[in-house]
Order: C-alpha cells, then sequence, then structure tokens
C-alpha cells in the first residue's frame, strides 16, 4: 500500500470543518482557542445550523473569533457578551446563540451578566475559555488564577491576602436554578478533545429546547502567558488547573 | 487481522510548529520539520508515515485544524 | 377598538406610543423618576399581542448590551433610564455608535451629579449633545416639552434610528416624565417579520444564509486607514442629519428684541414668561429647539440680525448656553440662567432676570 493509495476521497477520516474558513487564526502556537474554534465549527457543521447559528465575541484574545467561523456574529463589550446574546435569543428565539468568552470576560468584568443570564435560565451556550490568565493584554492576573501563580500583575504569585481566592465560577452557576447544564471540559488530548466536542453539541442542542442555560467551562493553557512550551503548558494544566477544576459534569438536567 | 494504514497531509503554511501533534501521536509519527514556512514556524511534517494508524489523534488536538487524517483497512 | 385619547404621564406616553409603533423589544432598568416606563409595559403585556419583548436586565450596563444584541439583529429596540443609569450606558452606547447601528433611547433627566436626586434637571445636556461615551459620535437627540411629545418622538426616534443607522435619543426631564396630559396616540404598526428585515436591513444578523457572507456587526478595526475611513463615514451620517433632520418650535419670535431659549420642562415655563413679557410691552420670544443634535444653530444664527440678546434657561448650570454661543458666534450678547439641584424657576422669576439683562 502506498501513501497514493491511502490518501483518497473515501479514506478521509478527519478535516478542517467547512464551518472554519481558511483565515490563519491569530493565536499564539498551541493555544486552546484554536482547538475550541474548530470543535464549534463542528458541531454547527454536523448540526447544519450555519444558517441559524450566531455567535458573540468578547474582548480577549478570541476578539477576532467572528474572522474564523462563516456564521453571523456579533462583538461585545467587555464582558457583556450574556446581554448581548440575551438581546439575540430573546428577540430571535429560533436562533442558536451561543456566547465565547475568556476567564475576564466572563468572571471578572462580566460577572453580573453571566450570573443573570443563567439566572434567568436564558436559552444560550456560554463557552467559557479557562486559562487562568488575560493573554490578550500581556499576562495579567484573572479572576481564576490559582494561588501561587505568577502573571504580570502578580509577580510573585497570587497571595490569598492580597488577591483573594481563584474564582469557582463554573461551581456558582452550577447551583442558580436556570441553568440545565454546566460542565467543564479540556481539549489536550485526542480524547478530552472528542468530550469536549460533545459536551459542545449537547449545549446548542438544549439551547434549542427552551429549558435553560448551558455553560461550557474548557480549562485550558496560555502557553505565551505561562511562559512554557505549548507540550509543557498541557502537562501544567493537568497538574496544576485540573485539580482546582476538575473535569466533568457539575449538572445536567 | 485487518491492519490499518492511515497517513496524514499537513497544512505547511497553516501550521504552527506548537508540536502538540507529534506529542499526542502514539506511533511516534510526527515531528517538527528543519525548515520553516513563510511564517517562519517550524511545522510538522510525517518522519515515519508508514507508522500512521490513522487514529487523527494529530487531527484532534491541532490548534489551526492544519491537517487531514486518511485511513484504510488492509488485508 | 382601544381609545386612541388618553391622559397619561409622560412615561406612560412612552411605553404606550412604543408598543403602537411596532416595537420588537424594551430592557431596562428601574430607577426614578422613569421606572413606570417598564411599569406600564409590564401592566400591558405586549408579548400576548405584538410579540413584543419586555425584560428587566439586571443593570443599566446590562440593558443597553442587550439593546446592542437585538439592535444588531435588525430589530427595533429600545432602553430607557435616567442620569446615573445614563451614565452606566455610555460604553453601550458609543458600541452602538461605532457599529453603525439603530436604537432608542429614552433619557429622563434628574438631578446630579453622582446619585444626585430624583427631582428634575437637564443636566445631562452635554453628556447626551455630546457624547457621554468615547470616540467621535453623535446621537439624534429630541427634546420633549409635553407628554403629547414623549408619543410623538418615540415613534420620530426609531424612525430617524434606522433612517440613519443611529441611536435616538428621546431626552426628557423628570417633569415630562411624570407630569400627565391629555395625548393622542399614535396608531398601530406592525413589527416588522424576519423575512421583511433580511430584505429591509441586509446586513443584520438573522443567521448565515448560503447566498451570502457572514456579517459580523463590529465596531472593531485596527487597521488605522480603514478605521479613518469608518470615521469619516459617521461623520458624513451627521452632517446629513444637520442638514435634513433640524426641528425647533418658534413662539412670538418675528417681531421679537430678546429670545429666551429653552427645551423641555423649562421651555414650558419660559412660555409663560413671554406670556407675562408681552402684556409688559417687552418684545420677547421663545425659541424652542426640538432636536439638540442637530442643534438648530443656522436658524438662531438668523436671529442676530434682529434679536439684541439671548437668556437661555436651562434646569443646570449652563449647558445648551455654549451651543447658542457657538451659534451666534460673537455677534450678540448670550447669557444663562439657570437652577439646579431639582429647583425649577418660575416664569415671574425669569421674567425678572430677563428684564435685568434687558436693563444692561
Amino acid at each position: 500500500m502506498t501513501t497514493k493509495d491511502i490518501i483518497k476521497p473515501e479514506n478521509l477520516v478527519y478535516a478542517k470543518p467547512s464551518v472554519m474558513n481558511n483565515n490563519t487564526m491569530h493565536y499564539c502556537p498551541g493555544c486552546s482557542h484554536g482547538v475550541i474554534h474548530k470543535l464549534i465549527a463542528e458541531v454547527i457543521g454536523e448540526m447544519g445550523i450555519q444558517d441559524k447559528a450566531i455567535g458573540v465575541a468578547p474582548v480577549g484574545c478570541a476578539v477576532f473569533a467572528y474572522n474564523y467561523l462563516d456564521i453571523d456574529w456579533h462583538e461585545a463589550a467587555h464582558g457583556r457578551a450574556p446581554a448581548v446574546a440575551t438581546g439575540i435569543k430573546r428577540l430571535l428565539p429560533d436562533n442558536y446563540v451561543f456566547t465565547y468568552q475568556g476567564d475576564g470576560d466572563l468572571a471578572a468584568i462580566g460577572t453580573a451578566e453571566t450570573i443573570h443570564a443563567c439566572n434567568r435560565g436564558e436559552n444560550i451556550a456560554i463557552f467559557f475559555v479557562n486559562n487562568g490568565i488575560y493573554g490578550m493584554t500581556g499576562g495579567q492576573m484573572a479572576p481564576t488564577t490559582l494561588l501561587g501563580m505568577k502573571t504580570s500583575t502578580c509577580p510573585s504569585g497570587r497571595q490569598e491576602d492580597l488577591n483573594g481566592f481563584p474564582l469557582p465560577i463554573t461551581t456558582l452557576v452550577a447551583q442558580l436554578e436556570g441553568t440545565r447544564y454546566v460542565t467543564r471540559q479540556s481539549v489536550h488530548t485526542a480524547n478530552a478533545v472528542k468530550k469536549a466536542k460533545k459536551a459542545i453539541r449537547k449545549a446548542l442542542e438544549n439551547s434549542a429546547e427552551g429549558k435553560g442555560t448551558s455553560f461550557v467551562e474548557f480549562v485550558s493553557t496560555c502557553n505565551a502567558g505561562w511562559k512554557m512550551s505549548p507540550a509543557e503548558a498541557n502537562t501544567w494544566m493537568e497538574k496544576n488547573m485540573i485539580p482546582v477544576y476538575p473535569i466533568g459534569d457539575l449538572k445536567d438536567k | 487481522m485487518a491492519k490499518i494504514k492511515g497517513r496524514v497531509v499537513i497544512d505547511n503554511e497553516r501550521c504552527k510548529g506548537c508540536d502538540l501533534c507529534a506529542v499526542s501521536c502514539p506511533t511516534d509519527v510526527l515531528a517538527m520539520s528543519k525548515s520553516v514556512n513563510s511564517r517562519g514556524y517550524n511545522f510538522s511534517h510525517a518522519v515515519n508515515e508508514e507508522a500512521c494508524i490513522g487514529c487523527a489523534s494529530c487531527a484532534l488536538v491541532c490548534p489551526d485544524a492544519c491537517i487531514t487524517v486518511y485511513k484504510v483497512k488492509v488485508e | 377598538m382601544e381609545q386612541d385619547i388618553k391622559l397619561l404621564k409622560g412615561n406612560e406616553a412612552v411605553a404606550e406610543a412604543a408598543i403602537r409603533c411596532g416595537c420588537d423589544g424594551y430592557f431596562g432598568y428601574p430607577i426614578t423618576p422613569q421606572s413606570e416606563i417598564m411599569e406600564t409595559l409590564m401592566q400591558l403585556e405586549p408579548w400576548k399581542t405584538t410579540g413584543m419583548v419586555v425584560l428587566q436586565a439586571e443593570s443599566e450596563v446590562a440593558a443597553i448590551n442587550m439593546v446592542y444584541g437585538g439592535a444588531g439583529c435588525g430589530k427595533r429596540v429600545m432602553t430607557s433610564s435616567s442620569s446615573p443609569g445614563m451614565s452606566l450606558k455610555q460604553e453601550g452606547l458609543s458600541y452602538m455608535a461605532g457599529a453603525d447601528l439603530p436604537g432608542l433611547v429614552v433619557s429622563v433627566m434628574r438631578g446630579g451629579p453622582g446619585l444626585g436626586t430624583i427631582q428634575s434637571s437637564q443636566a445631562d445636556y452635554f453628556q447626551t449633545v455630546k457624547g457621554g461615551g468615547h470616540g467621535d459620535y453623535k446621537m439624534i437627540t429630541l427634546a420633549p416639552a409635553s407628554v403629547q411629545e414623549m408619543a410623538d418622538f418615540t415613534v420620530l426616534g426609531f424612525e430617524l434610528a434606522f433612517k440613519y443607522n443611529i441611536v435616538s435619543v428621546v431626552l426628557a426631564d423628570g417633569i415630562i416624565g411624570q407630569m400627565m396630559e391629555k395625548v393622542q396616540l399614535p396608531p398601530y404598526q406592525k413589527r416588522l417579520t424576519n423575512d421583511e428585515i433580511r430584505e429591509k436591513y441586509p446586513w443584520a444578523t438573522l443567521g448565515k444564509p448560503a447566498n451570502r457572507k457572514p456579517n459580523v456587526i463590529t465596531s472593531l478595526e485596527l487597521d488605522s486607514a480603514l478605521m479613518e475611513q469608518r470615521n469619516l463615514n459617521l461623520q458624513k451620517k451627521y452632517k446629513e442629519i444637520e442638514k435634513n433632520e433640524v426641528r425647533y418650535e418658534e413662539i412670538a419670535c418675528e417681531d421679537a428684541e430678546y429670545l429666551l431659549v429653552a427645551f423641555g420642562s423649562s421651555a414650558r415655563i419660559c412660555q409663560k414668561t413671554v406670556e407675562l413679557a408681552r402684556e409688559k410691552g417687552i418684545k420677547l420670544g421663545l425659541f424652542r429647539p426640538i432636536t439638540l443634535f442637530p442643534f438648530p444653530t443656522n436658524e438662531i444664527y438668523a436671529y442676530t440680525n434682529t434679536v439684541k440678546a439671548i437668556l437661555t434657561v436651562e434646569l443646570n448650570a449652563g449647558q445648551m448656553v455654549e451651543d447658542v454661543r457657538l451659534a451666534v458666534n460673537g455677534t450678540i450678547p448670550v447669557e444663562h440662567y439657570g437652577r439646579m439641584g431639582g429647583i425649577v424657576p418660575t416664569a415671574e422669576e425669569i421674567l425678572e432676570v430677563t428684564e435685568k439683562l434687558i436693563a444692561k
């Protein structure tokens, strides 16, 4: 069997999803954002909802998310995505509306919008990329930065007396009646990626059923901000982030 | 017993040389090349393509959707 | 058929007019003196009749962002608030301006600064007309002086918003919001269907069909040349509005030697001052700007040939007076009289000040 025999259309197993266009993504090499974008694109394509999906982009590294997936998109001011999504979904109840947010967007400036959209049980999906740091602005501390973790605004490591504790926002929203599906996933291994994709699909399917908010946290890496190689960042994440933000379903109504 | 043979096609220009595909590959097919693409990245390429089993782990973890995977059963 | 003429508060008239003119959604937060807008909407339950969405948000910040989302979908959406809440909305308003979106905001001014007082003021002229949010942008600003105008400008505000893809602000004050007057409500207009929106507003995000590129609603542009062009386009739009949409009212101005310039509730009081002045033989007129942006600059300037001096009367420390000074361009004296803190001058008080000015 030669390469020519194997590389044939009928043998295709995996390719870039069609909903993801050819624009080069601006993310750092190895960034979890790219994987998560890819999975959302795959799910939208497989669900056949490219003409119904509307994404709300954050302020953060993913501010240009709208350049990479060929669906209708809205920018949102920092933290306001769940409010923007509320406006869209309430007025377009037949569309699939999701937010895509980082840890500053969702758990710092946007905490009120996050909690209240979940509390109202808005029929949207919230995709939360948690890497415990503010990448776009140069690596500052986030509400989800771990104790002892070093960032540019806590260069000797986060201290509880100065900066408080890593904010378990996902645990908080799971306690609200309005959320129906709250889960933590990661995308650092092939198996994790497969599970994460299932979670994305479930979240989007849920949003069409009128039963409340789906919230998917992706425990992620920021190899640039953490000052490690992508592979090292995955290892570090597994060892340090996941014990604080354990993978799995917190709620599945 | 049927054997699975796979091949991957990597978009060199899209690749950023992050090495995650090589790390994820269970049969050590991939490594970063010595050459660079037009953006200066040492892109990933197959150094041991016969070992590929088409599991698509590389493509799954690739953050830039660079990898297309093919597999076929061989009797 | 529902009665079209009612005795209503200004705030209530806004709510009734909004439903009737095909508003798709209202997102708001309670704050005195405008909470009746949302309360009336909730009582009328338009989601059962026209399908209009009415939602109490968790803050004024959230509310303006819900409006931002709805506006991007080509929907007729609105919010309302008062001074401290309007401060919170400035970020969202700047975003809407930057993204070229239509929308309606009703701002019912109260005394400030800070938490201030719940009584009336006109101290948010600068915030609204000069732009309280960041960047080079403007919003069409309509200043009602009656309950009828509260209803009429809700309809007009939406029309102008969609004509120019701009935010319209109905800038009222607590007095206009709370007073009760007879009002003729506008006729019912149907809400647009999604298909109609797709046709009329091809930029709207309703979901990307196969035959067009994705629509992205955004105000971000990192390329300087492109960003400058965006800004030039905005300025062009504002120039067109300045040319076409100036509105004002003139009372006893034809033979006036002295002019009062006032908007909103202070204009109502000045109307009485003009009556009192005329009884005394003083040739006083009242020029009432209705659009604060676009400001009736040329129309006021035209009076500098015949008028000897102008007094602006505002419930603030002197805001619109600056635009009047710009309009007359140094040709005649322009003074300001204002009360603050919620105090409202009487017509007699204003006449006294006018007489003093004339004596000078």
